[in-house]
């Protein structure tokens, strides 16, 4: 393989990566608080977009502005999500929340085909995004860039709120101990409601750049970028920020390269990249960053 | 308040045992289609041109037709659920659909079994009508569409090397490809790449560095629009400038809101256009459609209104609703003028006719050229 090539498909899987690692990052956040898996996380994605979309095409806003409506009403779904779904269920088996988990992302899936109908729709991709930027013959859509910048804003955001404020804290003491927080005075329901919506939000940023870099969408547009994410936030190590986000950029460049070098077997990129889980699953169950919990009796 | 209840409850039964009386009068006709999921399109735009054909010919054998639709949701564990549903409870006399290769082979064995006559309109792999007495197809097969292909793409683009992209997740897409491929390199042309995906894929910028490399005029990619939207705009990217050929699962206007500028220049083998229509009865459909829906007519709904029209002349002329003889009066269909030309159903149930090339220019499909069987 030329160097063009190797060049070339670094950067697609980068770009790929980054947004894994986006929607990651949601998972973590929530399992790290709560050890829920919130399956619904892909369809909430799937949301975000069509919230972006139907914002630009029916209410014209421009795509920024349509990016910060996303973010808010997303954030808020997902607190209701909370609401409405885990929260009765906050001291049930913890199984018992993973099947509501997948039974709200059903719900959602199955309420986008009755809402939005189950026709892909054609995502609009500003101008400044629609741009081909060619370095030593590699070949690089802007979008990709902003996108990098755009993940790095919201990472260093997200990185000030945990470790810099109040909130931060309270979300860093729930995490550790629930129990122990609530004693000390926590309002424990409000951090996990922050917590799905930081989620939430950044699935949204995470839903409305896939919907640029892929301009089509549908209702069950979430799922598999939803798995995909899954695996990179267990691959990082779940409950881990840093984890996600270096789970995302291994798994994107690693699927890449796997057509790259045998594009015999390209079909076979999503068994790929669910062996990776397996193998990390058997090898070190706690992915490359994670730290062991111990079970909570 | 007892008394109402009784009086409910009478009332329901009236409807029912009514309803049972009425329904012996109908002839009840199946339809599967995907009305939701990846091929929702396709689903919408057949179930518009049935109703047209329902409403020009609302009856057979003096009876009027009931149609009773069943969404497979694109899947096919729900193709077989509903056509045994359509077996078992709808008591139905034939049934048209699904649209797709894969959904009509998961559906075919038990309509098959059940002795029941299934007419997909858009089904193109071979597979589908092999060995089966009860299965028939309003469209050509895609030996056939593979060949056009090659031919075009050898005689008309005078291209030699070509590269595939092929879905492997549809029946339909690899068997386009190999018979692409067989053909392709008969007439002297040369496959410099090979490479794959999957239904649902979006990025393929990792096949496409890879068919770069290579160098093609041509990439064929014979996948459904869904896909080849996402593929011609990523090439764009790419800086490809090989000619795009793909099959008629390109042709819906999806393709066209999806791709954008990225999908002009773009060929593909389909089943129907406008400017192709030349019988008297594919005049009346053009000109009713045009009243109804005020846009231009589309392949999968004109072989769905030739699917409709063709199972009525069978039971016509079977002259009873018992279905091995509407099987028997299908499979000597002759020389029956359509919308989609002159279809004549072969020994297999695949119908025999000529193919149609177009072309996206300017956001728009453009009528290329026919070629005849």
């Amino acid at each position: 393989m030329s160097w063009e090539s190797f060049f070339q498909n670094l950067s697609n899987g980068i770009s790929l990566g980054g947004l894994y690692a986006l929607i990651a990052i949601g998972y973590s956040m929530v399992y790290g608080i709560l050890r829920l898996i919130n399956f619904a996380h892909g369809d909430i994605f799937m949301l975000g977009a069509y919230i972006a979309f139907y914002g630009m095409l029916i209410f014209s806003l421009p795509w920024w502005l349509s990016l910060i409506v996303s973010i808010i009403l997303t954030a808020f779904i997902g607190i209701l999500i909370d609401k409405g779904a885990y929260k009765p269920l906050r001291n049930a088996p913890r199984i018992s929340a993973l099947i509501t988990a997948i039974g709200v992302s059903f719900f959602l899936e199955n309420l986008g085909l009755v809402v939005f109908g189950g026709r892909p729709k054609g995502f609009y991709r500003p101008h400044i995004f629609d741009e081909i930027i060619t370095i030593k013959g590699v070949r690089i859509l802007s979008l990709t860039f902003y996108s990098l910048v755009i993940t790095a804003i919201f990472l260093v955001l997200l990185f000030y709120i945990v470790y810099r404020t109040k909130t931060g804290l309270g979300m860093r003491a729930v995490s550790t101990d629930m129990e122990t927080a609530r004693l000390m005075g926590i309002d424990v329901d409000k951090i996990i409601s922050i917590t799905f919506a930081i989620g939430s939000g950044l699935a949204a940023v995470g839903g409305v750049l896939w919907a640029m870099k892929y301009p089509q969408i549908n209702p069950l547009m979430g799922i598999f970028p939803g798995l995909k994410a899954f695996i990179a936030a267990v691959l990082g190590g779940i409950g881990s920020v840093g984890g996600a986000l270096l789970g995302g950029f291994i798994l994107g460049i690693a699927e890449i390269m796997l057509v790259a070098f045998m594009p015999q077997l390209s079909g076979y990129r999503d068994a790929f990249a669910f062996l990776i889980l397996i193998l990390i699953l058997l090898v070190k169950p706690t992915g490359l960053l994670g730290v062991e919990v111990k079970e909570k009796a | 308040m007892k008394r109402s209840i009784i009086f409910v409850l009478f009332v329901l039964s009236l409807v029912l045992i009514t309803g049972i009386a009425f329904a012996e009068d109908v002839v009840k006709i199946g339809v599967i289609f995907p009305m939701t999921g990846p091929f929702a399109a396709y689903g919408q735009m057949a179930n518009e041109s049935l109703k047209i054909a329902n409403e020009l010919r609302p009856q057979v054998l003096g009876k009027p037709v009931k149609l009773i639709l069943l969404d497979n949701k694109s899947d096919k564990v729900e193709a077989a659920n509903t056509a045994s549903r359509l077996v078992e409870k709808e008591h139905v006399v034939a049934v048209i659909g699904p649209l797709t290769s894969s959904l009509s082979m998961s559906a075919a064995p038990i309509l098959e079994k059940a002795k029941i006559p299934m007419m997909s309109p858009y089904a193109t792999n071979p597979l589908v009508t092999q060995g089966k007495k009860f299965i028939f197809r309003a469209c050509f097969i895609d030996p056939f569409q593979g060949k056009v292909a090659a031919k075009f793409a050898i005689d008309y683009l005078k291209i030699k090397r070509a590269a595939l992209l092929t879905d492997i997740s549809q029946d339909y897409c690899v068997g386009l490809v190999n018979f692409f491929e067989k053909n392709f390199k008969a007439l002297g042309g040369e496959i410099v790449s090979k490479t794959f995906c999957k239904t649902g894929d979006q990025d393929f910028s990792a096949q496409l560095t890879a068919i770069k490399a290579k160098n093609p005029d041509l990439i064929y990619m014979p996948n459904y629009y869904a896909e080849d939207a996402l593929i011609a705009k990523q090439a764009k990217v790419m800086g490809i400038n090989a000619a795009l050929l793909s099959g008629d699962a390109a042709d819906a206007p999806e393709i066209l809101d999806v791709g954008g500028d990225a999908v002009n220049g773009l060929y593909f083998t389909t089943h129907f256009d406008e400017n192709a229509v030349q019988s008297e009865l594919g005049r009346k459909y053009l000109e009713v459609y045009h009243k109804k829906f005020n846009k231009a007519a589309n392949t999968v709904g004109a072989l769905t209104f030739d699917a409709y029209y063709m199972v009525l002349d069978a039971i016509e002329r079977a002259g009873s609703l018992d279905t091995v003889k509407i099987r028997d009066a299908l499979s000597q269909t002759k020389g029956f003028e359509g919308v989609t030309g002159t279809i004549t159903i072969d020994k297999n149930g695949n119908a025999v006719k000529p193919a149609v090339i177009k072309k996206i220019e300017d956001g728009k499909f453009k009528f290329v050229t026919i070629v005849n069987p």
